[in-house]
């Protein structure tokens, strides 16, 4: 008998499937659950409260990274130093207890493989295509890039997860995103994401688990598959998958978590059935051209706002749909910018790079290949740079990319979500407009009266450089 | 969890779209290790304009909010149903909402409801000054304009809402199939057992480029 042409998705969704119930519904077993320290408290009360245990403690991995300062953790005797904000350090003590006695494993504060949890999990090859995983944060989407079906669940599903190994789950419409030739010239991993979102716009993937294919996602390394895969979510899609292929085995052998000997072998063969048949059919396609994609960067305040870089602040009127009009009104009212002005002629004082989109070493690679032999312009009141793990950031200092970023006055952190999210002491002051390589521009995102630009790392260290929204390939020339 | 059958009453006329996650409830909210409290953290960007509808007295503790498309959309944080349960909403109706959002939503007892934007549009008006009526037994949302906008929801979660069930409970009730599953995958994909938990974590091959 010959088996229906099925998608990655619906390959892994059926190899998942505990019980099917009458409505529809499926008991669905997760192998991967990444845990850290703001959506899992209340989840371990939870467990407590009912008496009830980690179901499988072997199959969780705990890191935290939110609320963590980035100054130095530790003093010149290696001594711990305490967080200064008590609902932050309250939060850390609360994972820090409940690991061990759940018997979860658990990544320290200080540890060098201590990151942000989705850099983590690749990392250590604890991700792995043809699984399974969670974790209480929607940019848990970014594991899809390694072929695993990885989404973010809500705190009750976390308690769920870790008492049963499973979640109650529908299975979601399939929509590929294609995306074809040859990128041009400066165009990253982070432009290609920002202009599927500006397609699809930010609730275009509502309902759908992405698949991402074509000659550009096959093209890109591990690192740029992960910030794609990373901004799903910003489309509204809670997973996005990449067919696992030879990179991807190639980037897993050989990390720790990662099977080995005979395991290996077998796993492979398991993950080269993976991929989606010719013939399967998704319930929705859209194509992007790789020519028609420049250096981007968003205006607004949902991250669908998307511009190329020689573009201009859009007038509300250009928007069709009415409600669209008043948003664009009130995005452009809170960014502080008026419609016509050319992006490039819009200052910025903050630059971030970082976030579990871009704080990977190719990302730091690509930004310091800009900033090399540069200087942050004078109008730059702080420019961070922090790494996504502390194996990430030794292996740019083994590289030297720390003394480019410090010689050229950026600050030097260590890894955490840093000015992200506003959660911990990284944040842009109100009013202040930072060029930011994160995934999210909402208002406050960054901090109370934040305005975020969200764009590539190169991008990112260009604004540096310039003081203001630039464009990468008028400062690097295509032979450098 | 509190079974719930009807929510009636005001309803805020909101309509607004793509309301995310750090509207609803900004991160700074998000350092507490318990559920409770953070409906005075809720629309807090929001509140801090003039005249906005959440301080507007006409609609203090009302049970419905209003929304445009795409509502919930962002962080996977529960805590945005924590704050909008905690000021007292008990659903909310709008012509999308996302996905993680939703799940957590009824997870805690909050119906959502997706009905057509002429349909949201009409109840902006009629919130106004009317109260709103959502009713689970009859799959209606009615206005005393004799309005009535039939919606759906899957099955289960309806289930979960109307009798208030604990899930975790009634999936820990499944425990043979569980466990059948895990042996199945132990000789079918074996690499997929994980270490025990104080093996700790390497560092050597992990960093490399
Ligand atoms: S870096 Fe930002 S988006 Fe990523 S997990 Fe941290 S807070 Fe979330």
């Amino acid at each position: 008998m010959t088996k229906p042409a099925r998608t990655l998705y619906e390959k892994i969704w059926d190899d998942h499937v505990v019980e099917r119930r009458d409505d529809g519904t499926c008991l669905i077993y997760i192998d991967r659950h990444l845990v850290h320290e703001v959506t899992s408290p209340q989840a371990f009360a939870g467990l407590r409260a009912a008496g009830r245990q980690v179901r499988r403690p072997d199959l969780t991995l705990a890191v935290p990274d939110h609320n963590l300062p980035t100054t130095r953790r530790v003093d010149a005797q290696g001594n711990r130093l305490p967080i200064a904000d008590p609902a932050s350090a309250s939060q850390l003590a609360a994972l820090e207890k409940n690991a061990p006695d759940f018997g979860i494993r658990y990544i320290d504060a200080t540890a060098a493989a201590q990151g942000i949890v989705h850099v983590v999990g690749p990392e250590q090859g604890f991700t792995l295509p043809g699984t399974t995983l969670v974790c209480g944060d929607s940019h848990t989407s970014a594991h899809g890039a390694l072929g695993a079906l990885a989404f973010g669940i809500g705190t009750s599903e976390v308690e769920h997860v870790l008492a049963t190994q499973t979640l109650l789950l529908q299975q979601s419409k399939t929509m590929e995103i294609r995306v074809d030739g040859t990128l041009g010239y400066g165009v990253s991993a982070k432009d290609v994401v920002l202009a599927i979102i500006g397609k699809i716009g930010a609730a275009g993937g509502t309902g759908y688990v992405v698949e991402y294919t074509g000659e550009v996602i096959r093209g890109l390394s591990i690192e740029g598959r992960l910030t794609i895969s990373n901004m799903s979510i910003e489309g509204g899609a809670r997973a996005g998958l990449i067919a696992p292929d030879e990179t991807t085995f190639a980037y897993l052998k050989g990390r720790p978590m990662a099977p080995t000997g005979a395991d290996w072998d077998r796993a492979v063969d398991y993950w080269r059935t993976l991929p989606t048949d010719a013939d399967a059919r998704y319930d929705r396609v859209v194509q992007l051209y790789a020519s028609d994609i420049a250096p981007s960067l968003t205006w607004g305040t949902s991250p669908e706002d998307v511009v190329p870089i020689t573009g201009v602040v859009p007038s509300p009127d250009s928007f069709d749909d009415p409600s669209k009009r008043v948003a664009a009104q009130k995005s452009l009212d809170y960014m502080g910018l008026t419609p016509g002005t050319r992006m490039q002629d819009v200052p910025v004082s903050y630059i971030f790079i970082g976030s579990c989109t871009n704080s990977r070493i190719e990302d730091l690679r690509a930004a310091a290949s800009v900033v090399k032999g540069r200087h942050v312009a004078d109008g730059i009141k702080q420019a961070l740079v922090v790494p996504g793990s502390g194996l990430v950031k030794r292996q740019a200092e083994a590289e030297g990319l720390d003394r480019i970023f410090t010689e050229a006055g950026f600050e030097w952190r260590e890894p955490g979500c840093s000015m992200c999210l506003a959660m911990n002491p990284d944040k842009v002051p109100p009013g202040e407009r930072c060029a930011s390589t994160s995934n999210r521009n909402f208002v406050g995102r960054q901090g109370p009266g934040a305005r975020t630009h969200l764009l590539s790392p190169a991008m990112a260290a260009a604004a540096a450089v310039t003081g203001r929204l630039a464009d990468v390939r008028e400062l690097v020339t295509e032979q450098a | 969890m509190e079974a719930i059958t009807q929510v009636e009453g005001r309803a805020y006329p909101w309509g607004a779209k793509n309301i995310d996650t750090d509207i609803i409830i900004p991160a700074h909210w998000l350092k507490t290790t318990t559920r409770e409290g953070l409906g005075k953290g809720a629309f807090e960007s929001v509140r801090a304009e003039p005249d906005n509808i959440f301080d507007d007295p006409r609609y203090a503790g009302a049970p419905v909010l209003i929304a445009g498309e795409n509502f919930g959309c962002g962080s996977s944080r529960e805590h945005a149903a924590w704050a909008l349960g905690d000021m007292g909403v008990k659903a909310v109706i709008a012509p999308s909402f996302s996905d993680i959002f939703s799940g957590n939503a009824i997870k805690n007892g909050i119906v959502t409801v997706v009905l057509p934007q002429a349909a949201v549009d009409r109840l902006v008006e009629v919130a106004k000054d009317q109260p709103i009526a959502v009713d689970l037994e009859t799959m209606t949302v009615t206005t005393p304009y004799q309005d009535r906008f039939p919606f759906e929801l899957d099955p289960f979660r309806r289930q979960c809402l109307m009798e208030g069930l604990d899930e975790i409970g009634m999936t820990l009730a499944q425990d043979t199939a569980i466990s059948k599953y895990e042996s199945g995958v132990a000789s079918a994909r074996p690499w997929l057992n994980g270490r025990s938990g104080d093996a700790g974590v390497a560092v050597d091959g992990a960093g490399r480029a």
